[in-house]
């Protein structure tokens, strides 16, 4: 369906858009973000200045650009999709030649006013891509081994450059996203059982094969594999970090210890408490009751992504929202997994919570084209 | 690109069925979120919520204050001081060589002390204070503050050290401290955990040691929380240690400092015993060393210097040291013979200064012998000949039996490093130690204190106070324990026959008294403070028959280690013993010439309270007697103003 087919009398206009907007959604982002400045005190030992204050202003900056894009036609952004993924392309290259190195890896461009991760922007453009790929694509040939040469191609090409950054958090991110994408578009079901069993032998095989003659992987790259998948084999490094934000967590209980009275973030047993591992604070100061709530939080700005892309009949809006609600979802989920010791540790932030810029503008930017699909559904 | 209709709606309608199939699995996902939280949170939380307490509560102990210890007059003999010492934490100082040469500038460093704490620091986390330098002076300390901002990480610190303010004069008795070893912890069984506090001192030697449980307390302890470093944070509470009970030794201070002073760097040893409590007064052997050497560390070469002296002087000579008694054991084998019944005081034996026994002829000290003699003139002139022929016919049983009454050959309970115990063997020894027949040659030099007998200055001071008393006082060191008074020892009666007493103690007066008795040159005459005493001395060698014949060497002009013992035993005023003394001067040659002497001016000293007056020694001694005391005056006024200096 093309924009041109839009009945313009069935689409609100003007400032009515704004009784169109999907409220629950913002009150969610609202209260999530909330919850993000509530931890981000606390770790800072109660010092609103340190961290809270910068990250409300910039979640201020980004309801802005929410609405704005909530406003503008959803159209629009479809046809922006492939300036979009261009140029975060552009960037991930700009990365790799300019990049400041941080954390070991080259992740983003100071751009003065703030740090610009290109990689962050990429989960969304290429969300977008594939969105407008796959309402452009005539349905007999979405499952057409030719056609989806492409949305790999689309895949591919920012993951590969994500990777040698190296990042592989986003890479692992952008994969599992844009084979979502796929799953949603509705590619045929062999092609993901093919890849997942191809992958699964692959695994098994260079598992199999250690101790053998014919071992794929040279002995210090298994055991590389091995601290990665079992922090606990090395205490002092990884293991540290995982064990300890376990404890943080368990000891919270049900209620929690109070809030800034977490001892094992107030004393920095936590690695990384304002970022990566802000989950543990909130789950040892507020225990089972504040972690759960957060969850639910999570879990509901899920449902009405969906809803939302379910009510519209504009394929663009459909594909585009459910991605983007599967990326927040993957960033959530990888985060709480790592910390909660189900997942191995790969930065990826907590969505809207986790101390960061570029992630919380980036998130907020594609919730307004998510609003925009919905405010632009024909009635 | 028109589409139909129909096409957009299959799409919808499949995309609509994988978003909410997708859409199921995200909410199945958070699920199991949401279930390993409830598994850590409140199935695992106890398990947890201790983990988090163990992380960040740390238990720190606090050392009790170590007992003092005091002389019977309350003088100080062992205290705490404070004292100033360097210590780094590795971690704030950065740069640690750099900051050690810099530090190395301002004040001395002693090399060992750095290594030492070079070690340590290889050991320990970077975040724990490692001590550099102890005992500083307040001119380096301060030297080391005003330099602060050169020296990250360094700073110093005040803490108790172990001071021994009366020096060399209680090194054997009161011992000393030292940082506890890996040795000392094997040795225990379950060591009090104070004990793993690095350089943690406890008691090495003497009393010290022995009293270890008495004056270390018991430890206090904090929790402290600490951060992911292991920086302390804040207290959180903190129970108090017990500090160590003082003790008070029976010993004199001023008493022990002459004995001492008077014993010089001869190698010799001397007891001073209350004749009726048992108190120790002194117990006094010398060479000495200094304790506070050891509270720090001796260096290498001053601990070799130590034990390299053929003097020994780290050994406690009058309680571990044992020596044939000679002939200061005659007392006791008179004493056997008398209670037997064998003898009468009054029976003479023949000395024609020798004895033949099985074959083997036993010499008298005198050549020419002393012919006929009874028991007070055997002791007054010491004839070996008489306690030969007595001894043979009572036996070697009945004289041990009565050794061990009168305190020798059992192990006194004295709280002192090695109290020996001494031999005072009976006829059953010899077979089940050395496998060979007791001979009557061996009860003939066993009479005479010679052969297996060996007594420590200690026993003899105790058999000295028991004949002078008829009871069996036992020593006593420790007079109260943290002010409350230990029980005397006066002991009950010994069980002889009384008059048998008189006559061994006339004996003795004979000895130090009468012209011809072999004290007689260091005799007192001051009426009310006589003494009542016994020389000895005890072969450490063979005299073979040849050169008996030629004449045996003198003394002198032998090696000193070959020479004789000289050995003294008295009590006095010999009317109402207040005191027993016992002095042994090792290889010292004669106990009239070399043990006497002293003996007598440590009991004038002792019953004076003070320098006694010229009036109670022999006119003929007064000028030599007066120059002595004025040597030992200066000496000791001198150490005094030394140790004042060092303080």
């Amino acid at each position: 369906m093309s924009y041109l087919e839009y009945s313009v009398k069935a689409v609100p206009a003007g400032l009515r858009k704004v009784l169109y907007l999907n409220w629950p959604l913002v009150l969610l982002l609202c209260s999530v973000a909330g919850v993000g400045f509530l931890m981000l005190y606390s770790v800072a030992g109660g010092a609103f200045s340190v961290w809270a204050e910068p990250q409300a202003k910039r979640f201020g900056v980004g309801l802005g650009v929410m609405m704005i894009a909530a406003m503008i036609p959803i159209w629009f952004w479809r046809n922006l999709s492939f300036l979009a993924y261009g140029l975060s392309i552009v960037l991930l290259l700009a990365v790799e030649f300019f990049g400041a190195v941080g954390m070991g890896a080259q992740r983003w461009i100071d751009l003065g006013f703030m740090r610009l991760q290109p990689s962050e922007l990429t989960k969304i453009t290429m969300v977008m891509l594939l969105a407008a790929y796959y309402d452009w694509l005539p349905a007999k040939r979405v499952s057409n081994p030719v056609w989806i040469l492409f949305p790999l191609l689309i895949i591919l090409l920012p993951t590969a450059l994500v990777l040698r950054q190296p990042d592989l958090g986003t890479a692992l991110l952008l994969v599992a996203g844009g084979g979502g994408m796929l799953f949603l578009a509705g590619v045929h079901w062999a092609y993901f059982a093919g890849v997942i069993g191809v992958g699964a032998g692959l695994v098994t095989a260079v598992f199999q094969s250690r101790g053998t003659t014919w071992q794929l992987l040279a002995d210090y790259q298994y055991r590389r594999i091995d601290t990665f998948l079992d922090p606990a084999s090395d205490p002092l490094g990884a293991g540290y970090h995982i064990t300890q934000s376990k404890i943080a967590l368990g000891s919270g209980g049900w209620t929690g210890r109070g809030f800034m009275q977490g001892t094992q973030s107030r004393l920095n047993f936590l690695p990384e408490k304002h970022t990566d591992f802000i989950f543990t604070t909130l789950a040892e100061e507020f225990g089972f009751v504040g972690a759960f709530s957060l969850l639910a939080l999570y879990v509901l700005i899920i449902v009405f992504c969906v809803a939302s892309a379910i009510a519209t009949r504009d394929r663009f809006s459909s594909l585009v929202t459910l991605g983007i609600a599967l990326t927040f979802f993957l960033y959530f989920a990888v985060n709480m997994s790592m910390v909660m010791g189900l997942a191995p540790v790969v930065g990826v932030p907590l969505p809207m919570v986790s101390y960061g810029g570029s992630a919380m503008l980036v998130l907020m930017g594609a919730f307004g084209i998510v609003q925009s699909a919905h405010v632009h559904r024909p009635r | 690109m028109r589409r139909n209709p129909r096409e957009l709606y299959g799409l919808w309608r499949k995309t609509s069925r994988r978003a909410l199939l997708l859409g199921g699995a995200q909410v199945a996902f958070a699920g199991v979120l949401g279930w390993r939280m409830a598994n850590l949170q409140v199935e695992q939380a106890d398990e947890f919520r201790l983990l988090a307490e163990e992380n960040r509560i740390n238990i720190r102990l606090l050392p009790p204050a170590r007992g003092e210890i005091f002389d019977r007059n309350g003088a100080v003999i062992a205290e705490n001081s404070p004292s100033y010492r360097i210590i780094m934490v590795p971690e704030d100082a950065g740069d640690v060589p750099a900051v050690l040469n810099r530090l190395r500038q301002l004040v001395h460093l002693d090399p060992e002390d750095l290594e030492r704490g070079l070690q340590e620091m290889r050991r320990s986390p970077p975040f724990l204070p490692v001590t550099l330098a102890e005992q500083v002076s307040w001119e380096d300390v301060s030297r080391v503050s005003v330099n602060a901002p050169a020296l990250p990480g360094v700073t110093a610190e005040v803490g108790l050290t172990r001071i021994y303010p009366q020096g060399p004069d209680f090194a054997h008795v009161a011992g000393y401290v030292g940082p506890v070893s890996d040795y000392d912890l094997n040795q225990l069984q379950d060591p009090d955990p104070l004990l793993r506090i690095p350089r943690f001192q406890i008691g090495k030697v003497g009393v010290e040691s022995k009293m270890e449980a008495t004056l270390r307390g018991k430890a206090g302890a904090k929790r402290v929380e600490v951060n992911a470093t292991g920086r302390v944070m804040r207290e959180l509470d903190r129970t108090e240690g017990r500090s160590g009970a003082d003790l008070q030794l029976t010993v004199d201070a001023d008493l022990q400092s002459y004995v001492q002073a008077r014993l010089g760097t001869d190698s010799a040893s001397a007891v001073v015993m209350d004749c009726n409590s048992g108190d120790l007064l002194a117990i006094a052997s010398s060479p000495v060393f200094d304790p506070n050497l050891f509270v720090r560390g001796i260096s290498v070469a001053d601990y070799r210097s130590l034990t390299d002296d053929p003097f020994r002087p780290l050994a406690s000579k009058s309680v571990q040291g044992i020596y044939p008694p000679g002939s200061t054991f005659k007392m006791i084998t008179a004493m056997a013979a008398l209670e037997a019944g064998l003898i009468t005081p009054d029976e003479t034996v023949y000395c024609p200064g020798h004895m033949e026994l099985s074959g083997r002829r036993f010499h008298c000290w005198r050549r020419g012998g002393h012919g006929h003699v009874d028991l007070q003139n055997a002791l007054k002139q010491s004839c070996d000949v008489y306690f030969y022929d007595i001894a043979v016919r009572v036996g070697m049983d009945k004289i041990s039996a009565m050794a061990q009454r009168f305190g020798l050959g059992i192990r006194h309970d004295v709280p002192m490093s090695a109290v020996a115990r001494g031999l005072a063997p009976n006829r059953d020894w010899k077979p089940r130690v050395r496998g060979e027949d007791w001979l009557v040659g061996d009860t003939a030099n066993a009479a005479i204190g010679q052969g297996f007998v060996l007594a420590s200055p200690l026993q003899l001071a105790v058999m000295t106070a028991r004949l002078a008393t008829g009871r069996s006082v036992s020593p006593r060191l420790i007079k109260s324990v943290d002010g409350i008074e230990e029980p005397e020892r006066a002991g009950q009666t010994i069980d002889v026959n009384e008059n048998h007493l008189r006559m061994i103690r006339r004996g003795m007066y004979a000895v130090s008294n009468d012209r011809r008795g072999t004290a007689y040159g260091s005799r007192v005459i001051a009426d009310e403070y006589r003494l009542a005493g016994k020389t000895g001395t005890s072969q450490v060698r063979n005299i073979t028959e040849a050169e008996r014949r030629s004449g045996v060497v003198r003394n002198e002009d032998l090696p000193w280690e070959r020479r004789d013992h000289a050995l003294f035993v008295n009590f006095a005023p010999a009317e109402a013993p207040r005191y027993a003394v016992a002095v042994v001067v090792e290889h010292g040659g004669g106990g009239s010439t070399a043990a006497a002497p002293i003996a007598r001016d440590i009991t004038l000293q002792a019953l004076y309270g003070d320098t006694p007056p010229l009036s109670a020694y022999p006119a003929k001694d007064r000028s030599r007697i007066e120059a002595q005391q004025e040597r030992l005056q200066r000496e000791r006024e001198d150490r005094n103003r030394r140790e004042s200096d060092r303080a």
